[in-house]
C-alpha cells in the first residue's frame, strides 16, 4: 500500500514537471524554426512549418495534443535535427549511460573504500590528509577539474585523447577488440572527473555515517565481547552505516545528471546533457521535452529506489511505513 | 603590479590574519565559539573568506590595471604570470589578477545574494509548512517534491533562455528561485519539533498571534540548521554561476566573474593554461572554506554532534 501510493506520487510529480517545461518552454522568446537565414522572412514556408510541426493553436490545444502523442509513445519530431526525438535520443543515451555508469562505479568504489578507512584511521595522519584532498575535490567544479586534467594527461603528458568517445577513422563504431580498447581509452579521462568529484563526495558523507555509528552502545558490546577490530569494522559499524549510503545512492542520479551536461560539454562527448543544452539554447522544443521528461523520470526514480531498498534492508522503517 | 598594489595586497593579508585572531578573542567566552574554533580547518576557512572580501571591497587598490583594459594586445597576449602581471594576461592582453580580484565582487555578489534569496524563501515556507500543519503542509511540501525532481540545470537553462541575455539580478533571483527546496524540507522538520515545546505554547497562551510565535519564537530557535545550510548553499551558488558562464549563458564578458574568466579561457587551455587555471583555484578556496566553516558552525551549533564525533 505504502508502495503504491509512493509510485503514483512519483508519476504525478513527473507529469507536473512536463508540464512546468511544456509552459515555460513555450514562454521563452525566440523563434523555434529557424532555417537558413535566406529563407527565413518566407511566410509561406513559416506557415508550412508551423502547420507540420504542430505550432498554431493556443497552448492548451497544443499542450493536450502533446500528451496523446505522449500517451502513444511518440515523443514528436525535432525542430533542429529533422528527425524524430526518439531516434536522436536512442544514440545519446547509451553513451551518456556508459559515462555515468563508469562514474557511479568510481564514485561508489573509492568513495566508500576511502570513507571507511579514513574512518578507521581517524584523525591519524592518512585520514588528515585524506579529509583534505576530499575536501578540495568537494569544493572543485566539476568542469574545471575535468578542464584541469584534460591539460595534464591530454594536452601535456599525451596520454589520453582530449575529446570525443573513439576514433572517428579506425573505430567509427565499436567492431573489434581494438576498438573497445579505443573506448574505453576515451572514456578515462570524462568518468574520472565526475567519477573524483562524486567520490569525494561519498567519502565526506561515509566517514560521517561510520562515524556516527561506532559511537552507538551495540558498537561498544562488540568490542566488549571480544570481536575483532576488523570484524567490529566490517560486519558492525560498515552494515549499519550503509544504511546512509542507500539515501546517497538516490541523491547520486541529480549528482551525475548534471555532472553529465558540464562533462560532456568539456570533453565534447556526445551523449543526453549536450543534446539537452544544445536543444535549450535552439529552442527546440520536442528534444527539450523528451529530455526533462527523462531527466525527472531518473531523479524520481532514484530517491523511489533509495526508499524502496531502504525498506527492504531496515526491519524498522517497515515496521513505521506500513502503521 | 606596483609598489601600491604590492603593499595593499600585503594590507589586505595582514587585515584577514587579523579578522581571524579577533574573531576568536571575541568568541573566547562563549562555549560555541570556543568549539567554532576547535575544528582544525574554521581558522584557515575564515581567514580566506576574509581575504576574498577584503580584495573585492579593495579591487582598485590591490591591482595596478583595469580588468577590462586591453593593454597591448599584440605584444602582451596570453603573457605567462610575471612581475608585472602576477597570474599572466589572457587574450586581449586583459590582467588576470585584475580580471580576479574584480570578478571575486561578482562571484561573491551572486554567491551571497542568491543564497540569501534561497534561504529567506525556503525559510518562509518550511516555516508556514511546518506550523500550519494540514492542508498547508501538503501542498507547500507537494511543491518541493516537485521542486526537488525538476532537473535543476535543465530548469535553469530554460529560465535563462526566457531572457534573451540576462543581468546579475535576474541570475540572482533565477538562481535563488531553484536553490531553496532543500531548505525549506531542513527547516520544516526543525520546525515542526520546535512548536511542540512549552515555550511555543506559553506564548500562544498569552495571545501571540501566528505571526508573532513563527518569527519571534519559533525560528530563532530552529536557527542553528539555517545558518549551516546558508554557509554551504553559497559554496553551491558559486559552483553554479561557474557552470552557467561555462555553458555561456551566466555573467557577460567583458565583465568578469570568476566562471566566465575560466569560459574565457577554455579555448586556450593549451597556449595560456594560466586563464583557467588561477579564477578555477580561487572558487576552489573559497568554496573549500565556506564548507570548512559551514562543518565547524555545525559542530559550534549542534553540540549533539560533537558528543558523537569526540567518542
Amino acid at each position: 500500500m505504502w508502495l503504491v501510493r509512493r509510485v503514483a506520487a512519483s508519476v504525478a510529480i513527473v507529469f507536473l514537471v512536463v508540464t512546468l517545461t511544456f509552459i515555460l518552454m513555450d514562454l521563452a522568446p525566440g523563434k523555434p524554426l529557424l532555417g537558413p537565414p535566406e529563407v527565413v522572412n518566407d511566410p509561406v514556408r513559416d506557415s508550412v512549418l508551423t502547420e507540420q510541426f504542430g505550432l498554431n493553436g493556443p497552448l492548451h490545444i497544443r499542450y493536450f495534443r502533446y500528451l496523446g502523442q505522449l500517451s502513444r509513445g511518440n515523443l514528436g519530431e525535432s525542430f533542429g535535427l529533422r528527425r524524430p526525438v526518439a531516434d536522436a535520443l536512442a544514440e545519446a543515451i547509451p553513451n551518456t549511460l556508459l559515462l555515468a555508469g563508469a562514474a557511479l562505479l568510481i564514485d561508489f568504489l573509492m568513495g566508500l573504500g576511502l570513507g571507511v578507512y579514513q574512518a578507521w584511521r581517524v584523525h591519524r595522519l592518512p585520514d588528515v590528509v585524506l579529509s583534505n584532498v576530499t575536501l578540495f575535490l568537494y569544493s572543485v567544479p566539476t568542469f574545471w577539474l575535468g578542464l584541469i586534467l584534460l591539460l595534464l594527461f591530454g594536452e601535456w603528458l599525451g596520454w589520453f585523447p582530449i575529446a570525443g568517445m573513439s576514433d572517428p577513422i579506425l573505430c567509427p563504431s565499436v567492431s573489434s577488440f581494438y576498438c573497445v580498447m579505443d573506448r574505453l581509452w576515451h572514456l578515462a579521462l570524462p568518468a574520472a572527473t565526475l567519477g573524483f568529484v562524486g567520490a569525494a563526495g561519498t567519502a565526506r558523507f561515509q566517514r560521517a555515517a561510520m562515524l556516527e555509528v561506532s559511537a552507538q552502545d551495540y558498537i561498544r558490546t562488540a568490542r566488549a565481547k571480544g570481536a575483532s577490530e576488523r570484524r567490529v569494522v566490517l560486519r558492525h559499524q560498515l552494515r549499519n552505516a550503509l544504511l546512509s549510503f542507500i539515501t546517497l545512492f538516490g541523491l547520486a542520479f541529480p549528482f551525475l545528471l548534471t555532472g553529465s551536461v558540464l562533462i560532456e560539454t568539456t570533453f565534447a562527448w556526445p551523449g543526453m546533457g549536450r543534446l539537452a543544452t544544445d536543444a535549450i539554447l535552439r529552442r527546440d522544443f520536442p528534444v527539450v521535452n523528451a529530455a526533462v521528461l527523462l531527466a525527472s523520470t531518473l531523479v524520481v526514480t532514484g530517491s523511489l529506489l533509495a526508499d524502496v531498498l531502504l525498506a527492504a534492508v531496515d526491519p524498522r522503517l517497515r515496521v513505521r511505513g506500513t502503521a | 603590479m606596483t609598489l601600491q598594489a604590492w603593499s595593499a595586497l600585503l594590507v589586505a593579508f595582514v587585515l584577514a590574519a587579523w579578522t581571524v585572531g579577533a574573531l576568536r578573542r571575541r568568541t573566547a567566552r562563549d562555549e560555541a565559539g570556543r568549539r567554532f574554533f576547535r575544528h582544525p580547518t574554521a581558522p584557515w576557512g575564515i581567514g580566506v573568506l576574509a581575504f576574498f572580501v577584503i580584495v573585492a571591497v579593495a579591487a582598485p587598490l590591490v591591482t595596478s590595471y583595469s580588468p577590462i583594459a586591453h593593454n597591448d594586445i599584440v605584444a602582451l597576449k596570453n603573457q605567462p604570470p610575471s612581475w608585472s602581471f602576477i597570474l599572466g594576461t589572457d587574450v586581449y592582453s586583459r590582467d588576470l589578477w585584475s580580471r580576479v580580484a574584480f570578478g571575486a565582487r561578482i562571484s561573491l555578489k551572486v554567491g551571497g545574494l542568491g543564497m540569501l534569496v534561497a534561504v529567506t524563501l525556503g525559510t518562509l515556507v518550511g516555516a508556514f509548512a511546518g506550523y500550519y500543519r494540514r492542508w498547508v503542509d501538503a501542498v507547500l511540501m507537494r511543491g518541493v517534491d516537485v521542486g526537488l525532481a525538476l532537473p535543476r540545470i535543465f530548469v535553469l537553462l530554460l529560465a535563462i533562455a526566457l531572457f534573451d541575455r540576462l543581468g546579475e539580478t535576474v541570475l540572482i533571483l533565477v538562481i535563488g528561485f531553484t536553490s531553496w527546496f532543500g531548505t525549506s524540507r531542513l527547516v520544516r522538520a526543525e520546525v515542526l519539533s520546535v512548536r511542540e515545546r512549552d515555550f511555543v505554547a506559553a506564548a500562544r497562551a498569552m495571545g501571540a498571534g501566528s505571526g508573532r510565535v513563527i518569527f519571534r519564537h519559533v525560528l530563532p530557535n530552529a536557527a542553528a540548521p539555517i545558518i549551516v545550510s546558508a554557509a554551504l548553499g553559497i559554496g553551491n551558488v558559486l559552483l553554479l554561476e561557474a557552470s552557467l558562464s561555462f555553458l555561456g549563458i551566466g555573467v557577460a564578458s567583458p565583465k568578469p566573474s570568476w566562471g566566465n574568466i575560466i569560459a574565457d579561457g577554455v579555448p586556450y587551455l593549451a597556449t595560456a593554461p594560466w586563464t583557467t587555471l588561477f579564477p578555477g583555484l580561487a572558487i576552489a578556496l573559497v568554496v573549500m572554506a565556506l564548507n570548512a566553516v559551514g562543518d565547524a558552525l555545525r559542530e559550534a551549533l549542534d553540540p549533539r554532534q560533537q558528543a558523537k564525533e569526540s567518542t
